[in-house]
């Protein structure tokens, strides 16, 4: 919102609910909250399971697709991590479970990913951009449960991408594939003038951080 | 500061170089935390217009983050900053000539309240009718400033109708605003009445809908949707 | 209450208009174009920007055809910068007075 660093204090204020910082595991500028805010580029998709699937794409060819039992079949993994907004909240241990990526490209029979960038694509058209390097090793999923549920819609259900070392607009709710691209290109908030990579351990939030 | 109900507050703010607003218009009001946190949300003027000073209306959002502070700790005297007036669409002016219709719901009542009061000094006369949705008698605001304005003017009319709980011996409507409703309160449409209609977005546009029915036309209906409690952001 | 409880009791962010962005856009353009008439370039429908849907915030202001539900206009602004993408708004129309 065009934040200027001098604004005055207003006494007593204190906003969401949040809990003092514990610096090791929060990044700078940061403020911790047990609730979870809910924050959406468009209104809830509500794609029904026997519509739904996930896709790896590589241009027009695409290179596998799973239904959603299909994906259920998949190994299932579950990941507890920190999320970090960029509108500055932090959601310490999160549970999420879901099929990694390094089993998705297992599963699609790829040694290694073509290229060094993917574009994630949601229903509803959100898209965001992302370094293969970001989403191998473990560092990311595609989920479909929170602490132990399945995905609520309003929270990215049935399936989001959950990639916790990045700022949380990187997590693309409704995600439905991921586009091999060989140039690192922005997707939609990148484009707006948010960070091509968002590291909110080097607090890089905007372009030009 | 000045409540309004059990779960709303006026606040009255004084700004260095404040020149006044025109009937509808908003502020943004951002809020900063001792440890640089910040949020912001909108709130429509409520007040006539006047050098240096302004009113809000906030209703208390139960969980939200601004609000619950704007309507309990915040006291005479605090500070925060504020960005406007904004807006260029749902405003009024005399020069528009036109009969008002006025519908707000809950909090939605702020604006037209802005509209009221400079309508009172400069378009005293003007055939105006006002049809205010809320759940419950408490939640009906600015109840004392309604009946002044009316009392003073027989041009203007006021119609309440409560969605949740009316006391014994209610006499205005008991359910949510439908075409039947504006069918009885609505201005004659050959006049070409404005309409400005304000609340939470479901009954905005629920209202609007209805209007359009009615024979309003889309050009002739304004509309400001907030939050589901009230809150612009 | 635990956490997936306030997963599942958030509520749908709330949908606003394209009042709430005028403070923004009025930084961009100078004047305020909640009045402007926006031709949606997907359906050709035509309707003030005040009655565009919003969504996006806080990050920014996402505005959509409230007929054909196309996104519109894309802002966002930080620092001390303003970004904005209306490429699917095929006609602006507002009056200058």
């Amino acid at each position: 919102m065009g934040i200027d660093e001098t604004s005055p204090v207003s006494r007593g204020f204190v906003g969401r609910r949040r809990s003092p910082a514990q610096a090791e595991r929060v990044p700078p500028g940061q403020y911790v909250t047990s609730d979870f805010p809910v924050l959406s580029a468009g209104p809830t998709p509500h794609t029904p399971l026997e519509q739904w699937s996930f896709a790896l794409q590589h241009g027009t060819e695409r290179i596998a697709e799973w239904s959603w039992p299909q994906f259920q079949g998949l190994k299932q993994t579950r990941v507890t991590a920190d999320i970090h907004c960029v509108t500055k909240w932090s959601k310490l241990d999160t549970h999420w479970e879901g099929v990694t990526i390094d089993t998705l490209l297992e599963a699609a029979g790829l040694a290694a990913a073509p290229t060094s960038y993917v574009m994630a694509y949601s229903d509803g058209g959100y898209t965001t951009n992302l370094p293969m390097a970001d989403l191998l090793k473990g560092r990311a999923l595609v989920a479909t449960k929170f602490d132990d549920t399945p995905l609520a819609p309003a929270h990215g259900g049935p399936a989001r991408l959950v990639v916790p070392h990045l700022y949380f607009w990187k997590s693309a709710k409704w995600v439905r594939g991921l586009s091999f691209i060989t140039q690192d290109k922005p997707g939609f908030w990148e484009s707006l003038g948010y960070h091509m990579r968002g590291d909110p351990w080097k607090e890089q939030r905007y372009a030009g951080d | 500061m000045r409540d309004e109900a059990p779960h709303a507050r006026s606040l009255v703010l004084t700004v260095d170089g404040w020149q006044g607003h025109e009937a509808g218009q908003h502020v943004d009001v951002r809020l900063t935390a001792a440890d640089g946190y910040q949020a912001q949300r909108s709130y429509s003027i409520s007040s006539a217009p006047r050098a240096s000073q302004l009113e809000l209306l906030v209703d208390c959002v139960p969980d939200g983050e601004v609000s619950p502070y704007l309507t309990g700790e915040a006291r005479a005297g605090d500070r925060f900053e504020l960005r406007g007036p904004i807006g260029g669409y749902f405003v009024w002016t005399p020069k528009y000539g036109r009969p008002l219709l006025l519908i707000a719901g809950g909090s939605g009542i702020a604006p037209l309240a802005s509209i009221l009061a400079v309508r009172a000094v400069a378009a005293r006369g003007l055939p105006t009718q006002v049809l205010y949705s809320a759940r419950t008698p408490q939640d009906v605001l600015f109840k004392e400033r309604l009946e002044d304005w009316r009392r003073d003017d027989p041009a203007l009319a006021v119609s309440l109708t409560l969605t949740r709980s009316a006391p014994a011996g209610w006499t205005g409507y008991r359910r949510r605003i439908d075409a039947a409703m504006l069918r009885e309160v609505a201005l004659e449409t050959s006049d070409k009445p404005i309409a400005f209609v304000c609340g939470p977005t479901t009954m905005v546009e629920a209202a609007a809908d209805a209007l359009v029915s009615v024979g309003y036309p889309a050009e002739r209906i304004r509309t400001e949707r907030f939050g589901p409690s009230g809150e612009s952001t | 209450m635990n956490a997936s409880d306030d997963m599942n009791i958030s509520p749908e962010p709330s949908v606003l208009d394209g009042n709430a962005a005028a403070g923004l856009l009025q930084q961009i353009f100078a004047v305020d174009i909640t009045r402007a008439g926006i031709t949606c370039g997907a359906c050709e429908s035509v309707q003030p920007l005040a009655s565009l849907k919003l969504h996006g915030l806080p990050m920014g202001y996402i505005l959509s055809c409230p007929q054909c539900h196309a996104i519109l206009i894309r802002a966002a602004a930080h620092r001390q910068e303003c970004w904005l993408d209306c490429r699917a708004v095929s006609i602006l129309r507002l009056t200058i007075e």
